[in-house]
């Protein structure tokens, strides 16, 4: 039964406030094996967050079930990790106590979380930055702050929301073979919305297409991509290009229509 | 929100520290901080020694009558000759202010988190705090000693009347504040909603509760020489009302000086502690000194 790391069963969401009401999400359906890497690309406001804050239980399904690993998801889950589209750091605790703040909570053993935090910090460049303000650093490397507390735990499931957004293309490409090494390495299953095809393609085993206003399933593509990926020899790939292409023109075809 | 400005602020950050090692970011020493605050407030004493030139130009040139306005030495020699006299009240006011303060710190610290617990309770209290707010203390002030008698009782409540306000409104400002994408980011960590309130709201409200205290500070002085004026046998309300009495304005105006003084001293050390308390919030505010480094 417990197949599936994430379910999403026929969900929708809807957002009701007096001004008016938006259905954020409609008959929504998803799977996503554990271990797998998938990513989600759309328009903007077509309901990508508040998919990751539905399989996260941040957020109530007003129709649909929603499961990880199999348990019907009902309030707020801890067995995730998640990172949000601002980094969202406590401005008053460095870049390493930020990190720490997810072992702090869980009350996890202080040596095994600082070795964690340790090894995290360096996977992910931080080194000589652990005593920074998160004001004293630059976008991205706030993100990956947030990035290294949301893995500190090594939660079987990592959702973000649009991680690199506010990267340069170069550390943002730097970040892709980091994260897809990270999962390699941690063997998390991963849902990444983001807006870059190319970051989807390159990352994912599968990347899901919402279309806009309600967010729908617009396609499935299966990335048939080898394993190993080196970043350029990736992009030279005539199955990358196919699949960006597909992507492209689903999603450009999916906007036009509205 | 702020993130645009602040991560671009960061990026050239980033790479004055990569330059120069970002290990010594302890921040400034306390000789380089006293040359800050010096740096930063020359203005505010010239004008002040600017505005005590023209007292003195003023009265030195017999513009005005002198039962009317002192010079200011003779306002430095009425004090001098009784210093004790002036020592005894300025401390009693002081005791009362700090007392009052602190009470209205207190509990409306406690109130703040009260109300933003329970919306029933803020829909309950605020009504009431906006009364006890508007209602004119110099008016109940009597009142409060016929209830409690001449002693630093009714001073000591009239300054936590006036303090209370300002600290309770911040505080509930300041616990709203919090990015609502912080509180679940800690759901997802399984916080209980004590460690939320202790690691992430209270923290977070701290700087807008700073901000209501330098108000309160001096609300606090205003309500303890309020409190002095309906009833009080002791203090610089007393010592205020009993100069005026005899028309004794070097006295007077002895009193006027020591008084503000009093409440500026306060406003400072709140303004210091929050320096010392909030480094993070302190740094971010006037940024720009540390990229000079
Ligand atoms: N808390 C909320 N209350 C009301 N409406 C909401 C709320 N959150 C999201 N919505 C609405 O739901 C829709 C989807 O929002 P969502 O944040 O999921 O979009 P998104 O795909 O993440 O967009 P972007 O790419 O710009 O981040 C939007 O139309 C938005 O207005
Ligand atoms: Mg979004």
């Amino acid at each position: 039964m417990a197949g599936y790391a994430v379910e999403i069963d026929d969900v929708t969401v809807r957002f009701r406030s007096k001004k008016r009401d938006v259905t954020a999400l409609a008959d929504v359906t998803m799977h996503v094996e554990p271990g797998e890497f998938v990513s989600i690309v759309g328009p903007s406001g077509c309901g990508k967050s508040t998919l990751l804050k539905l399989s996260s239980g941040l957020l109530p399904a007003s129709k649909g079930d929603v499961r990880l690993f199999g348990e019907p998801v009902n309030g707020p889950r801890k067995d995730i990790g998640y990172v949000f589209q601002k980094a969202a750091l406590l401005e008053w605790r460095s870049a390493r106590k930020n990190i720490l703040l997810q072992a702090e909570m869980r009350k996890m053993p202080a040596k095994e979380a600082a070795a964690r935090a340790d090894e995290l910090i360096e996977m992910t460049g931080l080194t000589g930055f652990e005593d920074a303000l998160p004001h004293e650093l630059s976008g991205g490397m706030q993100q990956r702050v947030a990035l290294c507390r949301a893995l500190l735990h090594r939660p079987p499931v990592l959702l973000m929301d649009e991680p690199f957004g506010a990267l340069d293309a170069l550390t943002r490409e730097q970040m892709n073979v980091e994260l897809r090494r990270i999962w390699q390495e941690t063997g998390t299953t991963v849902l990444l919305v983001t807006h870059s095809i190319a970051e989807a393609v390159y990352l994912s085993d599968q990347v899901v297409m919402i279309s806009a206003r309600p967010g729908t399933v617009a396609g499935v593509v299966d990335v048939n991509l080898p394993v190993e990926r080196d970043y350029g020899p990736t992009m030279a790939e005539p199955e990358f290009a196919k699949a960006t292409r597909h992507i492209r023109d689903h999603l450009g075809a999916a906007t036009a229509a509205e | 929100m702020v993130t645009h400005t602040q991560s671009a602020r960061a990026g050239q950050r980033e790479r004055a520290g990569e330059a120069s090692g970002v290990a010594e970011r302890s921040g400034p020493g306390l000789g380089q901080r006293l040359g800050g605050f010096l740096e930063r407030s020359w203005r505010p004493f010239a004008l002040l020694a600017a505005l005590f030139v023209a007292w003195w130009g003023v009265t030195a040139a017999e513009l005005v009558e002198p039962y009317l306005v002192p010079s200011p030495g003779n306002t430095f020699d009425a004090i001098a000759v009784r210093p004790e006299y002036f020592w005894e009240h300025t401390w009693t006011t002081t005791y009362e202010t700090v007392l009052g303060f602190v009470i209205a710190i207190a509990v409306g610290v406690i109130a703040a988190v009260a109300m933003v617990q329970s919306s029933t309770l803020e829909k309950t209290l605020y009504p009431l705090l906006l009364f006890a707010q508007v209602i004119p203390k110099i008016a109940i002030a009597p009142l409060f000693v016929v209830w409690l008698g001449f002693g630093l009782g009714p001073k000591i409540l009239v300054a936590v009347l006036m303090a209370f306000f300002p600290v309770v409104i911040s505080m509930v400002t300041g616990l709203k504040s919090v990015d609502p994408e912080m509180l679940q980011l800690s759901s997802t960590m399984g916080a209980k909603s004590g460690q939320t309130f202790w690691k992430i709201r209270f923290p977070a409200s701290l700087p807008h509760l700073f901000s209501g205290l330098k108000v309160a500070a001096t609300m606090a002085v205003t309500g303890a020489v309020v409190g002095e004026f309906v009833g009080a046998d002791a203090g610089l309300g007393f010592v205020i009302l009993q100069a005026n009495g005899n028309l004794d304005t070097p006295v007077l105006f002895a009193g006027l000086l020591i008084m503000s003084l009093l409440g500026v001293l306060l406003f400072v050390i709140v303004e210091w502690l929050e320096q010392l308390l909030l480094p993070w919030h302190a740094s971010r505010r006037d940024e720009g000194a540390s990229t000079t480094l």
